[in-house]
């Protein structure tokens, strides 16, 4: 029995801007289980008094020097667009934009 | 479903029935050399997509290191404001999907700011000092620009795209967020205009950033909430997004104080939601609705590593901090001396820089403040131009004064010069030179034109060698008119007495 | 004359060095190994011939003008796909990335190139390394070349394959769970996860960023310290790069193959062996204990009980992170664009429609997952707990470590499975990976060497983990150990492998 439901799915897989066809949000509501089953393992351990880890190795204030490298020429950056024009990127109409 | 705004409140009626409250958030781009997490050079107004590197285009593999430069900026505009600089604080992603968001994840920071808990007071135009709370102060990358293509105008006919520029994605920003801003009251447009005019000069003084607000350098989101009362709880809030001009945030202030007020007095609920501000009429709408707008699943930049600011480097950038704009004002107004009002008004002109270089230029803040806020006002108010815009420099202004003060020209003459100095004849002396305007120092013909005019009112010379003075102005003007001003009244005076006996 | 495709790496470099063959012969007999055999195993998405026997021919110029060059100079070598190649395809096995020529390399194929290794060509993979059999490729599958109906391992299958298969001396894989040392296990090959940090990111299509981490792959384990040493030390351009220099590695591999392990503690992981583990899977490690043992190594058992909770974090912090690394392949400035079928084409439904269909279905799964773990009210419960879990693994570590050098466990539960066997059933795939994770989440080294053949004649794995930056202690016990096993066995072990 799936805990998530099928709509919360198409919720999260909007979210991530992937098109799911029907079938597809089927499967996954149940695949997703393995989620809520990690979540509830992982709960028993992991208490408030035990600090988060983000980085496996210690490191801070990793700086750049602010000199400039030369930039990627524009051919090179447009080399791989779908589309492009008057050396910009051509993407289809945002809404929202006026 | 459509809901009809009713009709605005006036803003006078609306502020006696309603307590504002704002929230203001700047962005400024920091003046860097190269972006946040790459080399890639950033410039004004260069050629699309030729600064990137494949960080700031968010290509496959590509891995962002932290600018130095910019934390330091940051920690910087941090201490400016009066924070405390975190020991310790991440970067993090802030997750939505928009084509000028190359990885479409913006690195921010969220719940770990780089600076936080500041406070900066505003003066008003009248003096009023109003203290703004700052909650945080944070390190983020901006994004590229897209440009609209609209239907027929386009290459491909009939339809709707855009063009995407990504030499602005990735340059660093610092976004500067107030807690609530109480208090205001009916001046609360005032407040916010002069906290964003504040965090301008600042950023400027710092040379953090060149801080030009039309090239978008320094940008504001503007929340505004009313309450019945001070003491009521706060109402619900909108924000205005990118009020990109110091008299914006002061319109879009008003205008959503009125709107709100006239929601509020129709019994209705203000809608939590962003807005959009237009200049033509000082209105806001409202923007478009994201399912998704809130939900951006911040977590931390695994990519990159803590930013640990030593204390020492902390005490360091303090201690080479400048003199800020408000301690500034302080300062110059003790040293020049002016009245209250007179210091104000110079402040509010935006002559201060101006007046402070003609003092260094040899002026006396006296004469300066006088051209600058006498003739110099009155012509850029001809022209409807700023003071700095004026064609003419404090040095010529000082040059100017010297004229004056050395006897080669008089105030009247000095007038001249400045017309010949704006129209672009060349520098003060040049334009005396070139005009003839030098008061007339040789004693002949300034004697012939005495003669004439003590030959055509002899009843004056006659009081005056009876031991009244108090009428020779009428021949030292005869004589000024007859030499069209050139000549310098003092002298003249001398002359006639002499004349006289 | 030898077959140049038998040799491993540093002899390979010996007789090149030597001049008794030249970098065009022996990058042509690769690449003639591979026209003949990877229409079977499908190592390879993209052969880089001509530009791979040009870089042979600069070397072998360059080596006759009398130019000091680098160890490996001349020596082929394969990518995996996710490794972005400056014009050269790099799909990281993804419909999504179809005809992408990358503009830039990675740091560590510009140190391969600068070194002058010519690069054979890219390999296949699960789609964005998400898998443990390459059957996740949207290319295709890579088959076992012990036995071609079984898996070679994932996500590195094309690049374990063509090394077992001798179709490269070396390769180069990326670990984010097991990557290199699972694939290592199941084709009996050498597979290296440096200390995270220690091999530059920078042109790594990422997966998870706190996770993944690049490594040699190679049938010896002096070829993968070699390789190691190439492609690792610091680069200013990944900000996780650990700044100190690489510890001495080759140097490491050179001493354990003399065999001698006097004094040093080796500890067997409770958590790591037993229940899921094939027995004969369990008799070999044991077998190789006692080889330790004989060698002076002082054998010990040591508790990590955080290990048991590995999994479950790993399936909470590699989504999430994924999910958001995955967001920039949506159409608008590379890869694949696909419009709607039908309704308006906004920038909005175009980035929905050409992920929907560029991805396939694990990596939807996961970026569905990752989106959910991340999502508004769930960031504490989920994320947030695994990375405590993480700190617990690290402290677990940390005490085993006080107590030992090493830590060893079988690299994997099982030896290859049929393809197709756990394709619809993830949480058995993801099993797989069960003894590889706990290393990725804690940061340390780990590396894989092959022990023998399980009962089913298929071969099996022995992991090794040491601290972090201490990653040349894997290359003395693991070079150990192979000499101990390749002395009772006679031969290295691939020659058991059935011929293609």
């Amino acid at each position: 029995m799936s805990t998530i439901s099928r709509d919360e799915v198409a919720r999260v897989a909007a979210l991530a801007r992937i098109d799911l066809r029907d079938d597809e949000v089927d499967r996954l509501a149940g695949e997703l289980d393995v989620i809520v089953d990690s979540i509830a393992r992982v709960r028993e351990v992991a208490t408030p008094d035990v600090p988060a880890t983000s980085h496996p190795l210690p490191l801070t204030n990793v700086f750049r020097e602010d000199v400039p490298a030369p930039a990627l020429p524009v051919a090179d950056v447009l080399a791989g667009a779908p589309d492009a024009q008057d050396g910009r990127f051509a993407v289809p109409q945002i809404l929202g934009e006026e | 479903m459509s809901i009809t705004t009713p009709a605005l409140v006036a803003y006078d009626d609306a502020v006696r029935r309603y307590d504002p409250v704002i929230g203001i958030e700047v962005h400024v781009e920091l003046g860097t050399r190269t972006k946040m997490f790459c080399a890639a050079e950033q410039s004004f107004g260069a050629e699309p997509n030729t600064q990137t590197t494949p960080v700031s285009l968010g290509l496959p593999g590509a891995l962002p290191v932290v600018n130095g430069t910019a934390v330091e900026y940051a920690i910087r505009i941090g201490l400016a404001l009066n924070c405390q600089i975190a020991e310790s604080c991440r970067f993090a992603r802030k997750n939505y999907f928009y084509p000028d968001v190359p990885k479409n994840f913006q690195t921010s920071q969220y719940d770990e700011p780089i600076a936080f808990d500041g406070w900066l007071d505003v003066e008003l135009e009248d003096g009023t000092v109003h203290r703004v709370e700052i909650e945080r102060a944070h390190m983020e990358e901006d994004a590229g620009k897209n440009t609209h293509v609209g239907g027929s105008a386009g290459r491909i006919h009939g339809a709707e795209y855009s063009l995407v520029d990504y030499n602005r994605a990735g340059v660093p920003l610092v976004e500067i967020v107030t807690r609530p801003i109480t208090g205001a009251g009916e001046r609360a447009p005032e407040v916010a205009r002069a906290y964003v005019q504040a965090l301008r000069d600042i950023f400027r003084v710092l040379d953090v950033s060149e801080a030009r607000m039309e090239r978008g350098n320094v940008r504001a989101d503007v929340n505004l909430s009313l309450r019945a009362t001070p003491e009521s709880p706060l109402g619900t809030r909108t924000e205005t997004k990118n009020v990109n001009s110091f008299r914006s945030v002061e319109r879009a202030v008003r205008y959503e104080v009125s709107r709100q007020a006239a929601i509020l007095d129709a019994g209705e609920t203000v809608i939590q939601e962003t807005r959009h501000f237009h200049e033509e009429d000082g209105s806001t709408s409202p923007g478009r609705v994201k399912s998704d707008a809130e939900d951006y699943r911040y977590f931390p930049e695994p990519d990159l590593v803590p930013v640990a600011p030593s204390r020492e480097w902390v005490e360091e950038i303090r201690a080479t901090l400048p003199e800020l704009p408000q301690a500034r004002r302080r300062r110059l107004h003790d040293e020049w001396g002016f009245a209250d009002a007179e210091m104000r008004d110079v402040v509010n002109a935006g002559a201060l820089d101006l007046i402070e270089a003609t003092v260094a230029a040899g002026a006396t803040p006296a004469a300066a403040r006088k051209w600058w806020m006498g003739e110099l006002a009155r012509r850029a108010k001809q022209e409807e131009a700023e003071l700095a815009d004026l064609a003419i420099t404090p040095a010529q202004i000082g040059e100017l004064q010297q004229l004056v003060d050395s006897g080669r020209i008089n105030d009247k003459i000095a007038r001249q010069v400045l017309d010949g100095v704006l129209a672009g004849e060349g520098g003060p002396e040049e334009v005396v030179v070139a005009r003839g305007l030098e008061v007339v120092s040789d004693d002949g013909p300034l004697l012939e034109a005495i003669d004439a005019a003590l030959a055509a009112q002899p009843d004056i010379v006659e009081k005056v060698r009876g031991g009244n003075q108090g009428p020779v102005g009428a021949i030292i003007g005869a004589v000024m008119k007859a030499t069209k001003g050139q000549a310098d009244a003092k002298r003249v005076r001398e002359l006639v007495l002499e004349r006289i006996g | 004359m030898t077959d140049l495709t038998r040799l491993s790496a540093a002899e390979l470099a010996a007789t090149l060095a030597a001049g008794e063959a030249s970098s065009v012969e022996a990058t042509r007999a690769h690449l003639d190994r591979i026209a003949a055999v990877d229409g079977d195993v499908h190592a390879f998405l993209h052969v880089n011939d001509e530009d791979a026997l040009a870089t042979a021919a600069d070397v072998d110029a360059r080596r006759a003008a009398g130019e000091e060059l680098h160890p490996l100079a001349g020596v082929p070598i394969a990518v995996k796909d996710v490794v972005v190649t400056q014009g050269m395809p790099s799909t990281a096995g993804s419909k999504i990335l179809e005809g992408w020529i990358p503009p830039y390399d990675a740091t560590l194929v510009e140190r391969i190139r600068a070194a002058g290794l010519p690069i054979l060509g890219k390999t296949n993979m699960d789609e964005f390394a998400m898998g443990s059999s390459t059957e996740h490729s949207a290319y295709g599958n890579t088959h076992n070349p012990w036995d071609l109906d079984r898996i070679p391992g994932g996500s590195g299958g094309g690049s374990a394959a063509a090394v077992a298969a001798f179709e490269a001396p070396l390769a180069i894989g990326t670990d984010t769970g097991g990557s290199i040392r699972q694939p290592g296990a199941v084709t009996g090959t050498v597979g290296v996860k440096p200390t995270y940090g220690g091999v530059s990111r920078y042109g790594l299509i990422a997966m998870a960023s706190s996770l993944d981490q690049a490594g040699p792959v190679t049938r010896t384990v002096l070829d993968s310290a070699l390789l190691h040493e190439l492609i690792g030390g610091h680069d200013p351009r990944d900000s996780t790069s650990i700044p100190e220099p690489l510890p001495p590695l080759v140097e490491a591999a050179r001493q354990g193959a003399l065999g001698d392990l006097s004094g040093l503690r080796v500890g067997v992981v409770t958590q790591l062996q037993g229940e899921g583990y094939q027995p004969g899977v369990l008799a070999r490690f044991h077998e190789s204990l006692e080889l330790l043992t004989k060698a002076g190594a002082e054998v010990v058992e040591v508790s990590c009980p955080s290990f048991d909770y590995a999994l479950a974090a790993y399936y909470l912090i590699m989504p999430a992170e994924a999910s958001s690394n995955l967001a920039k392949f949506d159409g608008m400035r590379f890869g694949l664009r696909v419009e709607p079928t039908d309704g308006p084409v906004t920038a909005e439904r175009v980035m929905a429609a050409t992920r929907g269909a560029g991805f396939g279905d694990e990596v939807k799964r996961r970026v569905v997952l990752g989106t959910y773990a991340l999502s508004a009210g769930y960031y504490d419960a989920y994320y947030g707990s695994a990375q405590k879990v993480r700190t617990l693994i690290q402290r677990d570590f940390a005490a085993a470590f006080a107590k030992t050098d090493v830590l060893v466990s079988p690299t994997a539960p099982t030896t290859a499975f049929p393809l197709g066997e756990k394709l619809d059933d993830p949480l058995a795939m993801y099993l797989n990976d069960v003894a590889t994770i706990p290393a990725n989440l804690a940061g340390v080294p780990g590396i894989s060497v092959p022990n023998g053949l399980s009962d089913d004649g298929l071969p099996v794995g022995f992991q090794i983990l040491a601290p972090a930056k201490a990653d040349d202690r894997l290359y003395r016990v693991g070079a150990a150990l192979e000499s101990a096993l390749e002395s009772t066995w006679g031969a290295p072990l691939l020659s058991r492998a059935p011929e293609l």
